[in-house]
């Protein structure tokens, strides 16, 4: 009897051992008050937070609106046509960041045409520091190949470096979702928001190229390289996607190289047979003009092309490019 | 400078130099990137790469005379490998030593005592040289199963690293990812693990290239030994023995994997690594008995046999086994892969997979391509892989010979396999949709896939017409068509012609301007809605297997466009067309 009596424990004990119950049966209350989730999961899952690309247009300036210059040579023209529209100045304040948009889809080099002209690249690298006093200059773009051999074999991350800029790679944190006002496509979709968000200005710099299943690719299809995610379903709306996508992208300046031409087997290429000189650089303030001007280099109507009136009746711009009084120049 | 100090500098330089290399097996032009490292070295040192390779193809391939290196300084000082640079046998040291470091003496000297089973690592080895051995019953490599060297760099490149670089993409743009690296991670993980059971346990009881040196380093000029008859039998020698070969007693060279550790425990100083005999006695000859070499060798020159029963190397051959380009033919291919996972890692595009053993358990951790997974198929201008195979089972070739240019301009370029288009899931073919996403990133020119035109009335299209004004077109009841003004819908009238839409509302069509209508329609007359679908065709003498269509293919489960193994360059037995 004394034994079992022993065993009892004391008072002080048993306080302890109550306090200590106590705190234990309170911690499992609170952990289950903190998760507690009165609704169970819903449709659709969470919520992405939304973004919106800022707008990175400039003042409009009568006759400064698109450039068309004729000339072999990638670097002069660029300047020439550059010049033409007012000069980077125009475009590039001093201290202000620059993203730089070139399409650099394909692992391919630079000679085959698929991916902007690495040299032009660093040319507008090289004017937006140099002649403008740009602070910083991004080079970007969401390759549908691997991006990092797509920027070194393409030439765009060498030349671009060694101008002075800084190429991003498209990893996954860069992408946030936006949803594009009253579109039927770009909706809650992910876009490489990450180097745009801190930038001033956007400059596109793509290539002119056959494209089968939207005719061709030029300046507005070159945003594309924005998008993330399975963007290929956009396929099926191909000329939707692309005036959304000039919806949703304003930039400061598009620049559409038609030195080499991409005449057929686009937007690959892949032989240089598929490529046919056409000395032509445009840069414009006005996607669908440079793109209604480009095609021309194509052997295209405004009319083959349906996303460009759709951007026109988005309001995006003018197919009717030669309304704006382009200012030409043919170098020697 | 005691001698373990200088073991210890030894096995963190090797170990940190194979982590290097590793991570340098990266294409790319920076200094961490592939660049000329010499990121095969380990893999080129190890002898049971060439020994295994000769016995396969009778032939060695020229780097791995490096192994050499390892065989003479073998046979001249012993096990130095096992301690002064293998990286795994350095884990397992690390490992070993961290779980027991705080054990009694005597318990330590327990579990670094000899065990009969430590034999057990000589019979793996004869079981895998069985299988390379006999081509006339048929051989295979597969020494790379359990060969440390291969083992731990497939560890780190399909495991560990993806593993790091995980939200730090330190060595790439995205996520890595290998299929089935989990059976990688677990044998890793295990062999590590047991040295909490009993120290370098993967190394006395598993190891086959530690048997092989045990095996040639039976007559080590130099070796452990007592030199003095003073011994107490105190055992302090056999308290962190990394081989557990009994320095106290008759030492077992062969299991000695002259980690020093006895002679800088040993308080009497009587132990020296020296040319004479141990005084002690020693045992020079690995613990094997005849019947039991015999029985592992039978079992492995008869388990290749057994294994080809399933005839996967026949017509029963796995249509997803589609190899790199340059892989050997597949049987020449199978007695030199070790499995290693170089191409794996360096693979730019991470397309090279490790295989499972759908393809034949044979195959097991092969590379194979899995257009699914990566950044894109087998991009058209890289031959990466071949370059750091070490064994060449994927050739060094060069972009020309791929492509088939310049030179090989008759032999045309390697087909790793053929895209099928899959007409049931095909958008343009069975859902009346617009697509041609796998034309457009063909990257062979001219492309190897093409479009057929093909207008097909959309579900209920054919409609009625109530007035017509101008451009548009109204109709009798309402249509089910949503948004007809995408560029690919027209109008079909009833003279033939197709007229693009412009716009639509559920009762009226407008036509495109600035079309050529000869003749309007009037009231009464029927019209059909209808899409222009380009339906993607494979030119199969084009197609090059790359797989960039199937890994573009917006049908994101089973593809629409897949490439399967069947008209691949490298075997004459697969193909679809005569003579091609």
């Amino acid at each position: 009897m004394s034994e079992q009596n022993n065993k009892n424990i004391g008072r002080r004990e048993f306080f302890t051992r109550t306090a200590k119950a106590a705190i234990s049966i309170g911690a499992a209350g609170v952990a289950a008050r903190l998760f507690y989730d009165a609704k169970g999961p819903q449709r659709g899952g969470k919520a992405e937070k939304l973004v919106t690309l800022p707008d990175f247009s400039v003042p409009q300036e009568a006759g400064k609106t698109i450039s068309v210059v004729k000339g072999s040579d990638r670097i002069k023209s660029v300047n020439k046509a550059i010049e033409l529209l007012g000069g980077i100045k125009r475009f590039v304040k001093a201290g202000e960041t620059v993203v730089i948009k070139p399409n650099v889809a394909f692992a391919t080099p630079a000679m085959l045409g698929a991916t902007t002209n690495p040299e032009l690249v660093a040319e507008v690298v090289r004017l937006c520091y140099k002649e403008a006093g740009a602070k910083e200059v991004f080079v970007i773009d969401n390759p549908i190949n691997d991006p990092a051999s797509c920027f070194m074999l393409s030439g765009i991350e060498k030349a671009a470096t060694a101008a002075g800029a800084k190429v991003i790679m498209p990893t996954p944190s860069l992408f946030a979702n936006t949803t594009v006002k009253d579109a039927t496509l770009i909706k809650d979709w992910p876009v490489l928001f990450g180097p745009l968000e801190k930038a001033d200005k956007l400059i596109g710099i793509a290539p002119v190229k056959h494209h089968h299943r939207s005719g061709a690719s030029m300046t507005m299809k070159n945003w594309y390289g924005l998008l993330g995610g399975r963007r290929n379903t956009f396929h099926q709306d191909i000329n939707g996607i692309i005036a959304e996508l000039a919806v949703m992208v304003k930039p400061t300046l598009v620049i559409l190289d038609g030195t080499m031409v991409m005449m057929t087997n686009g937007p690959t290429g892949g032989s240089i047979s598929d490529l046919k000189r056409a000395d032509t650089m445009i840069a414009s303030c006005d996607m669908v003009a440079a793109d209604s001007c480009g095609c021309e280099l194509l052997g295209k109507k405004v009319s083959d092309l349906p996303y460009l009136t759709k951007a026109q009746d988005y309001g995006i711009g003018t197919t009717d490019w030669q309304s704006l009084n382009p200012a030409t120049a043919t170098l020697s | 400078m005691k001698i373990v100090q200088a073991r210890r500098i030894s096995q963190i330089f090797f170990f940190s130099l194979f982590v290097w290399l590793i991570i340098v097996s990266t294409v790319g032009e920076k200094f961490w990137q592939i660049r000329a490292w010499p990121v095969n070295l380990f893999l080129h040192l190890d002898p049971l790469v060439a020994i295994g390779t000769i016995l396969t193809t009778h032939t060695l391939y020229y780097p791995l005379l490096w192994a050499l290196i390892t065989i003479v300084l073998t046979i001249i000082l012993g096990r130095f490998f096992c301690s002064w640079v293998c990286p795994f046998g350095s884990l397992h040291h690390f490992t070993g030593y961290l779980a027991n470091r705080n054990k009694k003496t005597p318990h330590k000297i327990q579990l670094n005592k000899y065990r009969s089973t430590q034999s057990v690592k000589y019979f793996i080895l004869a079981f895998l040289l069985g299988t390379a051995a006999f081509p006339s019953i048929g051989n295979s490599l597969q020494t790379g199963l359990l060969d440390p060297i291969p083992l731990i760099s497939r560890s780190f490149s399909t495991v560990l690293l993806p593993v790091a670089d995980k939200g730090s993409y330190l060595t790439s743009v995205a996520q890595r990812f290998y299929e089935g690296a989990w059976l990688i991670f677990a044998i890793f993980a295990a062999a590590v693990l047991l040295n909490l059971v009993i120290p370098r346990f993967y190394c006395r009881f598993v190891c086959p290239l530690g048997a092989l040196f045990g095996v040639i380093g039976r007559f080590a000029i130099w070796r452990i030994g007592k030199n003095k008859n003073e011994c107490i039998n105190c055992k302090l020698c056999e308290r962190a023995c990394e081989g557990g070969c009994e320095p106290a007693g008759q030492i077992r060279t062969s299991e000695c994997v002259l980690c020093f550790n006895c002679r800088q425990d040993c308080k009497d100083d009587l132990i020296k690594y020296q040319t004479s005999k141990s005084l002690a006695g020693e045992i020079t000859n690995p613990d094997i008995s005849r019947r039991g070499f015999v029985l592992s060798l039978a079992g492995g020159v008869l388990a290749v046999p057994a294994a080809r029963l399933s005839n996967k190397l026949g017509a029963n051959w796995y249509y997803k086994v589609i190899r790199p380009p340059g892989a050997l033919e597949e049987k020449e291919f199978l007695k030199r892969c070790i499995k290693c996972g170089q191409c794996m890692r360096i693979c730019p595009t991470n397309v090279i997979q490790p295989a499972g053993i759908e393809g034949g358990i044979e195959n097991l951790w092969t590379p194979v391509l899995n257009n699914r997974i990566g950044s894109s198929g087998c991009q058209l201008n890289c031959v990466a892989c071949g370059q750091v195979c070490p064994t060449s089972a994927i050739r060094p070739i060069t972009l020309d010979e791929k492509r088939g240019l310049g030179e090989f301009a008759h032999l045309g370029p390697i087909k790793l396999g053929t895209a099928f288009v899959d007409q049931n899931r095909c958008l343009p073919w069975a859902m009346n949709k617009p697509c041609i996403v796998c034309e457009e990133n063909c990257p062979v020119s001219p492309k190897a896939i093409y479009t057929q035109e093909h207008y097909n009335t959309v579900r209920d299209g054919i409609l009625t017409i109530k007035a017509v004004t101008e451009n548009t077109i109204e109709f009798l009841g309402k249509s089910n068509s949503t948004n007809l003004a995408t560029g690919d819908y027209y109008c079909l009238m009833q003279d033939g012609q197709h007229i693009n839409i412009a716009a639509n509302t559920q009762t009226s069509i407008v036509l495109a301007d600035g079309e050529n209508l000869s003749k309007m329609p009037s009231a009464g007359d029927k019209i059909a809605i209808q899409v222009r679908l380009q339906r993607p065709v494979v030119d199969i003498e084009k197609c090059i297997g790359c797989g960039i269509c199937e890994h573009e293919c917006p049908v994101s489960g089973k593809r629409a466009i897949r490439v399967s193994a069947e008209g691949e360059s490298r075997s004459s037995d697969r193909r679809i067309l005569p003579g091609g």
